[in-house]
């Protein structure tokens, strides 16, 4: 069972907030212990999904958890948006698809990046993406 | 808005990226570092990004578009140290951005320039080729 120690919320509306976001989630993977490596992709993958948030939905919130299974510590990430939401996850997942003129490797690339990845939306809804990475 | 300075050395323009870049520091980068080189002629550009600690689509869009532009105004781009742990990021994410030229530090990277404006130098030649093939084996051998 994954239990949650600590849970920060922020909210993501500008660059400003993605540069904070970016450095507290460096700082908490540092303090679990996360190797260099490990530390710089969950930050690479908090940094392309609230990319996706502020470009696609104008913003949202993340919450940043560190969590628990047993003995394992860990990350997750839950990015949310009250955004249009995405008609076809599947598509969205794929590597090179993109809506916006960009290179549409966000998405996919962030699943390479972390050990889970959740992805919810419901058009006019939004979108929720969870992603966690363990130690 | 904080600049980056871009320094000329020589026939060559040297900039060098901080870490937690606003993303339009880095759009005015580019646009500074194109005025740069037809203000000075310049044939070669030096990114240096051994301070920053993550690169993500946008950064990485940034560096390859410069690159591009750079070499339609007639001067080269190379990216210099890279940080392994980015490196190997990068490629994960899928940008591994083959089309920049990348050097393991500043004077790897100014070998290469050499190399690639047509210097006389024979060192350059081993010094690039080999700064090029590292940079994609560290990405490999950290895997995982
Ligand atoms: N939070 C979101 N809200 C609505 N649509 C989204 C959201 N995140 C992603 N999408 C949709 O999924 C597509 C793929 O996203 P992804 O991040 O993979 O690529 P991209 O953002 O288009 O390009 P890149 O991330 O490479 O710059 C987007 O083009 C967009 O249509
Ligand atoms: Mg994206």
């Amino acid at each position: 069972m994954v239990t949650v120690s600590r849970s920060t919320r922020l909210s993501i509306a500008n660059e400003i907030d993605l540069v904070r976001a970016r450095q507290e989630v460096r700082v908490q993977a540092q303090a679990l212990g996360f190797s260099l490596v490990d530390q710089t992709r969950i930050t690479t993958a908090v940094s392309e999904l609230i990319r996706n948030m502020m470009k696609y939905a104008g913003g949202g919130t993340m919450d940043l958890e560190a969590v628990r299974n047993g003995v394992r510590a860990g990350l997750r990430i839950i990015c949310v948006d009250k955004g249009p939401g995405i008609p076809d996850i599947g598509l969205a997942m794929k590597e090179g698809y993109s809506t916006s003129n960009g290179l549409g490797y966000g998405l996919p690339g962030t699943k390479r990046l972390v050990d889970e990845f959740d992805i919810w939306s419901e058009v006019g809804k939004g979108t929720r993406v969870t992603i966690s990475k363990w130690r | 808005m904080e600049k980056i300075p871009i320094i000329k050395v020589g026939d060559t323009l040297l900039v060098s990226i901080q870490t937690d870049l606003q993303d339009q520091v880095a759009m005015a980068m580019q646009s500074d570092l194109l005025s740069k080189i037809e203000t000075t002629s310049a044939r070669g550009v030096i990114i240096d990004i051994s301070v920053v600690d993550i690169v993500d689509s946008f950064l990485g869009r940034v560096l390859s578009d410069t690159a591009s532009m750079a070499r339609i105004m007639n001067a080269v781009v190379v990216v210099v140290g890279i940080q392994p742990s980015v490196a190997i990021t990068l490629v994960e994410l899928g940008l591994e951005l083959k089309q920049i030229p990348t050097a393991l530090n500043v004077e790897r990277g100014l070998l290469l320039l050499r190399e690639k404006l047509g210097g006389s130098d024979g060192r350059a030649d081993a010094a690039g080729s080999e700064a090029l093939g590292g940079d994609e084996e560290i990405a490999r051998n950290g895997h995982g």
